[in-house]
């Protein structure tokens, strides 16, 4: 029998006997990060593109949803954070090694750049409101000239976004169901197509909607494909990546993970997507709610699971 | 206990201002700022005061380390004392939480009774005292001063002695000796005439060969004791561990011999015949210095590895090998004598064979082996001399013949009103020690407690003996009092000094206060012939050539010895303490007493099918109960749990971390559950578990329901009958999976 | 200069001294700590083997706490000691996923804390706490750079092993072996 056990020193909250350092709102924050990465990603490409006309809502609408999402966002990082009164400290330096340090600072870019744009898109979507100031309606002015600038800028910062909530994630080393290559690209992708899915959600634009079904479709089946990437790398790895894997496939999370984000959350909507493409009647925010419910649940499992995959004890 | 008249008090009106109970964690946390703890390291202008460490009994010198506002922050081993060597142990490191506990007893306390209902009610001192002396007076009165008995131990001790014996009483005990080292003090005296003592004179830094017969040092942390041990390690000692569970000491040995419990004396006697008759002994001082070794020869011939192996089944290649490992170590080997050490009865006999190894050896007196121990002789304040008691101890104790200290279970047994007893005791002060967990026998010693007069207890904390007391006084701990100077036997001999590090929190007072004030009230002025014990001490180190200035600077005074070498020189003549001035092997003294003079083996009972002997020990981060709800040290280990083999576990259905309560040979069931531990490290035959848990007073709030009590479950004790002490090791107990509570729970 | 501790596994009887000497030298509050004792058994009975060890940050060459500290909170002083600045973290939490070892831990007040091998104490000249009052003298504290220095030595003539080696994080606590 071999035996391993702490003598003294070890109950220490949120550490032992598992990590829960992180809770839901990093999840959360992970989850409506990707996703605004996904809606601004798909905005910014269809204005390079010069096609704005055709996707109103991935352009308008959704990027409120977008502004929204990244400013609950990050709110809920603050509110995970405990020392939260020192959080000015995250912008006092450029840390590069740092995923959460640049992550806060393309945030942050991005999160302006979003505002901006929705600012430039204001009347617009509001067509009575009147920004009273006359420097204010200039400058509006300003931005719709400098929106294509503004893509070409938010373009790559989405990408960034998006693959920084999986390194986030992989950069840790220490917990081995995270430590994978593959986490940047999952997460984009998930983000992507989550940000297609709430695009879908609020589009009634028929042509819009067709289009990022069917993207959507294809970003499901990439994902589908990194998923089973990711496991058979780990089941490929060293005993802790195994043990981890074990966590996913045959431990605490497999329902969690197999049900509600497998099947749930990418197969059936991704089912229901591809019938939809095929003419069968099924109503569009079927597979967007799901596909939006299996990308938080997506993020929870691998925030919690994580933590508790450790090389030691 | 139903109609008790003395009923324990469990949740007790600690008076109207009852200090609310803090949850633990954060209490010490609110208190200090962010930018405090910034600084908390080190660079606070922290004062130091000499004290020595009141945890245990080895009473290590140290340097109390206070801040401006008087907090004891830290306590650190003196550099200069033999005792520690600057290293204190866990415990001692940890004594600051006996200081911060928030549960300690704060004001005297009289139990009353109040709507037929009986509590404890606030007292002023002047008001528990004066209710105190006029007790002790009218006991006095109407049986003698002999029917107060004193049962103590530690420091309190020599203020509440002293008390005792001007007041006319010398009905004292203390479990550390009967409880405790008894018998190997009486079977060392029999055989070297002398006793171990505390420190055990034990030369383990100089070692070759190290033999531990259940002793676990390691885990009984006694300081020097377990540093000098790493030293041997370093050395390249040999150890040797006898012990069914792999003690952390037998996980550091070459050879551990996993005995079947109870059998050790076999295994003692096999390893005498291996160095006899293998003529690995050592001869020069046999031939020298012994007495009977031809006896010993003849009586051990039959005792070969062959016969021993069926009986300890330890393999006799095993047994060849480590006597042949002793042998070429002698003289520089120790056959440590453990130190708790009444276990099935015959105790003092394995003792005994214990010494007569050493002897055989060569040890005693040799480097490496034992040296010769030597202590200052604190003079004593001037004082008239004691009233001469009609009877005491030992006229308690005279069933057993070589019991040379109080026996607390007789004291116990005397105070429990029978025609036949020739001493009847009245009441008692219980000062410094937690009777409910030290003494064995609950029913015994529940059914004393409720016989008699009064009964008073000196405690720091709310101990569950405080539960059964008509009056409590609350002492300041070791860090807010100024003590007696510690003088203990070691290679060199030393004194060291106590003095408050800061002041008594609460309204506690210092044990040398309360017992003078109890003096005054009693007339006894001519033995308080001073103010306080400061006075004393100025006046003791004054006679020794030092002075309190020079104390408080250096903590710890070396003096040169004086009785010579600390070993016995080469051919030298030397006269043992003995009778004949001999080592022992065979003991006239003992036959002629109606005992064996050389150690035989005997059996003793074996549990039967589904019950399992129940093993107990120390854990190294504890003493006893006394610390179970310091906070520092309960943050360390909070509970104990009862270990048990995987295959007994597979054979019961437990599983780890489940509750089990457990039910003894007597049907006594423990009141609270106790955890499983499933592991290798303990024999499929027993089941273990750290001694000092499962409090049962409320008041503690962290210790309170903890683990299981061991004690509650050793109601079978086989006595000594050389000197009286009750062995502890003959218990055995079942598991029972469901609460057997449970009805009677609200 | 790079400072190392050497813990000698045959002499450790996991008493936790190391433990609570660290909390009052430290001010670790009651439920925290800086270093902890793991046991581990092996074999079965009677044939065991018990390794007692005393843990705590590895203060590691390659310190990936250090890397991922978004603020620079968690830094490296002279000698290789990590340390964290508790006015600079913003208890994101980052350090703490990131360490192996389970090292470090939300301090109440918000902060991360951690072993910082006594760092004032080292400058005053003195040993860690926890080095200085282990009754056993199993551990050891020194300069891995100085070939002279006791630990330096240790780890020439004795076997040794470090804790997660495959974590990458290259520890400097060792630990001696049989
Ligand atoms: N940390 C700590 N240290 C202490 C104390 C404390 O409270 N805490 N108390 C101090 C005091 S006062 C004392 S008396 C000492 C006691 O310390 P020791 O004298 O070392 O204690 P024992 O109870 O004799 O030994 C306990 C060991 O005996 C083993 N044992 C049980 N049955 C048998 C048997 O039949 N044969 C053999 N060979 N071994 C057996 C147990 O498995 C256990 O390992 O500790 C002292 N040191
Ligand atoms: N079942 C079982 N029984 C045993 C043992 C065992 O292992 N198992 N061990 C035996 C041995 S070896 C021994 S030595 C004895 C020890 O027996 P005890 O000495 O009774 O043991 P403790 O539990 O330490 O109780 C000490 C008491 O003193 C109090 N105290 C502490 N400091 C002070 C102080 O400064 N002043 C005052 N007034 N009180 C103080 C504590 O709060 C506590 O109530 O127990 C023996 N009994
Ligand atoms: S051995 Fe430990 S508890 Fe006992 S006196 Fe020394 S430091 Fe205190
Ligand atoms: S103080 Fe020393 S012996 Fe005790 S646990 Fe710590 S390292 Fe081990
Ligand atoms: S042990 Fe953990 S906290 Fe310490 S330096 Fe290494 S990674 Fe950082
Ligand atoms: S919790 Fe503090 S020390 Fe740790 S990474 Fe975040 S800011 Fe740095
Ligand atoms: S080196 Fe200092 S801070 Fe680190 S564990 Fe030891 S005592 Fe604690
Ligand atoms: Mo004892």
């Amino acid at each position: 029998m071999q035996e391993e056990i702490f003598i003294s020193g070890r109950n220490i909250p949120n550490i032992d006997p598992v990590l829960q350092v992180w809770h839901f709102p990093i999840s959360l924050y992970l989850f409506l990060g990707g996703m605004a990465a996904g809606i601004i990603f798909f905005a910014s490409l269809f204005t390079i593109m010069r096609k704005e006309k055709d996707f109103p809502t991935t352009v308008k609408g959704a990027m409120i949803v977008a502004v929204i999402a990244i400013s609950i966002g990050l709110m809920a990082l603050m509110y995970d954070l405990t020392h939260m009164f020192y959080a000015w400290q995250l912008y006092t330096t450029i840390r590069l090694e740092s995923p959460m340090s640049w992550g806060a600072w393309v945030l942050l870019i991005v999160s302006i750049l979003s505002f901006l744009w929705v600012f430039s898109y204001s009347t617009e979507i509001f067509p009575k409101w009147d920004w009273k100031f006359d420097w204010l309606k200039k400058f509006q002015a300003y931005l719709i000239k400098n929106r294509r600038t503004m893509a070409m800028v938010m373009l790559p910062l989405a990408v960034i976004l998006g693959i920084y909530t999986g390194i986030l994630l992989s950069a840790f080393n220490a917990r081995p169901l995270w430590n994978n290559p593959i986490l940047g690209p999952l997460f984009l992708t998930s983000g992507l197509s989550t940000g297609a899915a709430a695009i879908i959600l609020f589009s009634k634009n028929h042509f819009e909607k067709h289009l990022l079904t069917q993207i959507d479709l294809a970003l499901i089946i990439l994902e589908l494909g990194l998923i089973i990437h990711l496991l058979m790398g780990m089941a490929a790895g060293s005993a802790v990546q195994i043990e981890a894997m074990q966590v996913l496939v045959n431990g605490e999370f497999t329902v969690m993970f197999f049900v509600f984000v497998v099947i749930l959350g990418l197969i059936f909507p991704a089912t229901l997507e591809g019938a939809e493409l095929m003419g069968f009647k099924v109503p569009s925010v079927v597979p967007a709610l799901l596909i939006l419910m299996g990308g938080l649940i997506f993020r929870m499992v691998m925030v919690e699971a994580g933590q508790i995959t450790r090389y030691l004890y | 206990m139903v109609n008790s008249r003395r009923s324990f008090i469990k949740i007790s009106a600690l008076g109207a201002s009852g200090i609310a109970l803090t949850p633990l964690a954060f209490s010490s946390i609110n208190e200090s700022t962010l930018s405090e703890n910034l600084l908390a390291e080190g660079t606070k202008n922290l004062k130091r005061t000499a004290t020595y460490c009141e945890v245990c009994f080895w009473k290590c010198a140290a340097w109390a380390y206070t801040d401006e506002e008087g907090n004891v922050k830290k306590l650190v081993g003196n550099e200069n004392d033999p005792h520690c060597n600057g290293r204190l142990c866990p415990r001692g490191t940890g004594g600051v939480g006996m200081y911060n506990d928030k549960d300690r007893l704060k004001t005297p306390l009289i139990r009353k009774t109040i709507d037929g209902k009986e509590t404890f009610v606030e007292a002023s001192w002047d008001e528990a005292l004066d209710l105190v002396a006029s007790k002790f007076k009218g006991i006095k009165k109407k049986y003698g001063a002999e029917s107060l008995g004193l049962l103590k131990h530690g420091c309190p001790g020599a203020h509440f002695n002293h008390l005792f014996r001007s007041f006319g009483s010398e009905t004292d005990a203390e479990p550390a000796y009967a409880q405790c080292r008894g018998p190997r003090e009486t079977g060392f005296a029999l055989t070297f005439g002398s006793w171990v003592g505390s420190p055990e004179p034990t030369d383990i830094r100089d070692t070759k060969c190290l033999v531990l017969i259940g002793s676990h040092i390691g885990e009984n942390m006694h300081n020097s004791q377990i540093q000098e041990m790493s030293d041997a390690i370093d050395n390249g000692a040999t150890i040797i561990t006898v012990d069914p569970r792999l003690s952390t000491a037998a996980s550091k040995s070459d050879y551990w011999l996993p005995i079947k419990p109870s059998t050790d004396i076999a295994l003692l006697l096999a390893w005498m015949h291996v160095l006899i008759y293998e003529d690995i002994y050592d001869k020069d001082y046999v031939e020298r210095y012994g007495l009977g070794f031809d006896e010993l020869k003849e009586h051990v011939k039959d005792f070969t590895p062959e016969w021993a192996y069926g009986i300890t089944t330890i393999k006799p290649d095993q047994i060849r090998k480590t006597a042949r490992a002793m042998g070429a170590a002698s003289p520089a080997v120790i056959i440590h004598p453990g130190r708790h050490v009444v276990w099935y009865g015959d105790d003092t006999q394995r003792a005994r064979a214990m010494a007569i190894l050493n002897g055989l050896l060569g040890s005693w007196g040799r480097r490496g082996g034992f040296y010769f121990k030597e202590k200052i002789k604190i003079p004593d304040f001037p004082h008239p001399p004691y009233p001469e008691p009609k009877w005491g101890w030992k006229e308690l104790a005279a069933k057993y013949p070589l019991a040379d200290m109080g026996i607390t279970t007789e004291l116990i047994r005397a105070s429990i009103p029978n025609k036949d007893n020739k001493y009847q005791i009245k009441a008692w002060m219980v000062a410094g020690t937690n009777l409910i967990q030290s003494i064995p026998d609950t029913k015994l010693l529940l059914e004393a407690i409720d016989a008699l007069e009064f009964l008073v207890v000196i405690d720091t904390m709310p101990m569950d003996i405080t539960g059964y007391a008509d009056v409590i006084l609350p002492e300041c701990t070791y860090l807010e009092r100024c003590d007696i100077l510690r003088s203990a036997t070691n290679r060199e001999p030393s004194i060291a000094l106590r003095v408050a590090a800061t002041t008594p929190k609460y309204n506690t007072k210092p044990g040398s206060w309360i017992a003078r004030e109890i003096g005054l009230r009693l007339g006894l002025d001519e033995y308080y012939n001073y103010e306080n014990l400061k006075e004393v001490i100025e006046w003791q180190l004054e006679q020794l050539g030092s002075s309190l200035e020079e104390m408080k600077k250096i903590g710890v005074k070396k003096f040169p010895r004086k009785s010579g070498s600390m070993y016995i020189t080469e051919g030298e003549h030397h006269e043992f303490g003995t009778q004949s001035g001999k080592v022992e092997f065979y003991s006239a003294e003992l036959e002629e007493l109606g005992f064996d003079p050389m150690p035989v083996y005997k059996s003793h009972d074996h549990p039967e099918q589904g019950f399992y002997r129940l093993n107990y020990g120390r854990s190294p981060m504890h003493t006893f109960s006394r610390t179970i709800n310091n906070p520092n040290l309960n943050d360390l280990m909070d509970e104990n749990k009862l270990w048990v083999n995987p295959k007994v576990a597979r054979i019961e259905g437990l599983k780890n971390e489940q509750e089990v309560w457990l039910e003894n040979q007597d049907g006594v069931i423990s009141e609270f559950p106790i955890k499983v531990r499933v592991t290798e490290r303990i024999r499929w035959d027993s089941v273990y578990m750290y001694h000092g848990f499962g409090q049962h007073n409320k008041k503690l709030s962290r210790a309170y329901g903890k683990g299981a009590c061991d004690t509650q479950l050793i109601t079978k004790i086989s006595t000594d009958p050389i000197m009286g002490g009750s062995a502890m090791r003959g218990n055995f107990v079942k598991f029972i999976t469901n609460n057997p509570h449970k009805d009677i729970e609200v | 200069m790079r400072y190392a501790m050497v813990i000698d596994t045959l002499k450790c009887v996991g008493c936790s001294d190391c433990v609570v000497a660290c909390q009052t030298e430290n001010n670790v509050p009651i439920g925290y700590c800086r270093d902890w004792i793991t046991e581990s058994v092996s074999g079965t009975y009677p044939t065991l083997e018990l390794e007692l060890k005393s843990e705590r940050c590895n203060h590691c060459s390659s310190a990936p706490c250090v890397r991922c500290c978004p603020t620079g909170a968690s830094h490296i002083v002279e000698g290789g000691i990590v340390k964290v600045t508790a006015n600079e973290c913003i208890g994101c939490g980052a350090c703490i996923e990131s360490c192996p070892y389970d090292a470090r831990y939300q301090h109440p007040e918000g902060h991360v804390d951690k072993c910082t091998f006594c760092h004032h104490r080292l400058e005053k000249g003195q040993l860690p706490a926890c080095v200085s009052v282990c009754p056993t003298k199993c551990m050891y504290f020194g300069d891995l750079d100085d070939p002279t220095s006791e630990v330096s030595q240790l780890l020439k003539s004795r076997k040794h092993k470090v804790l997660a080696p495959e974590a990458g994080t290259k520890p400097n606590v060792y630990y001696l072996i049989k």
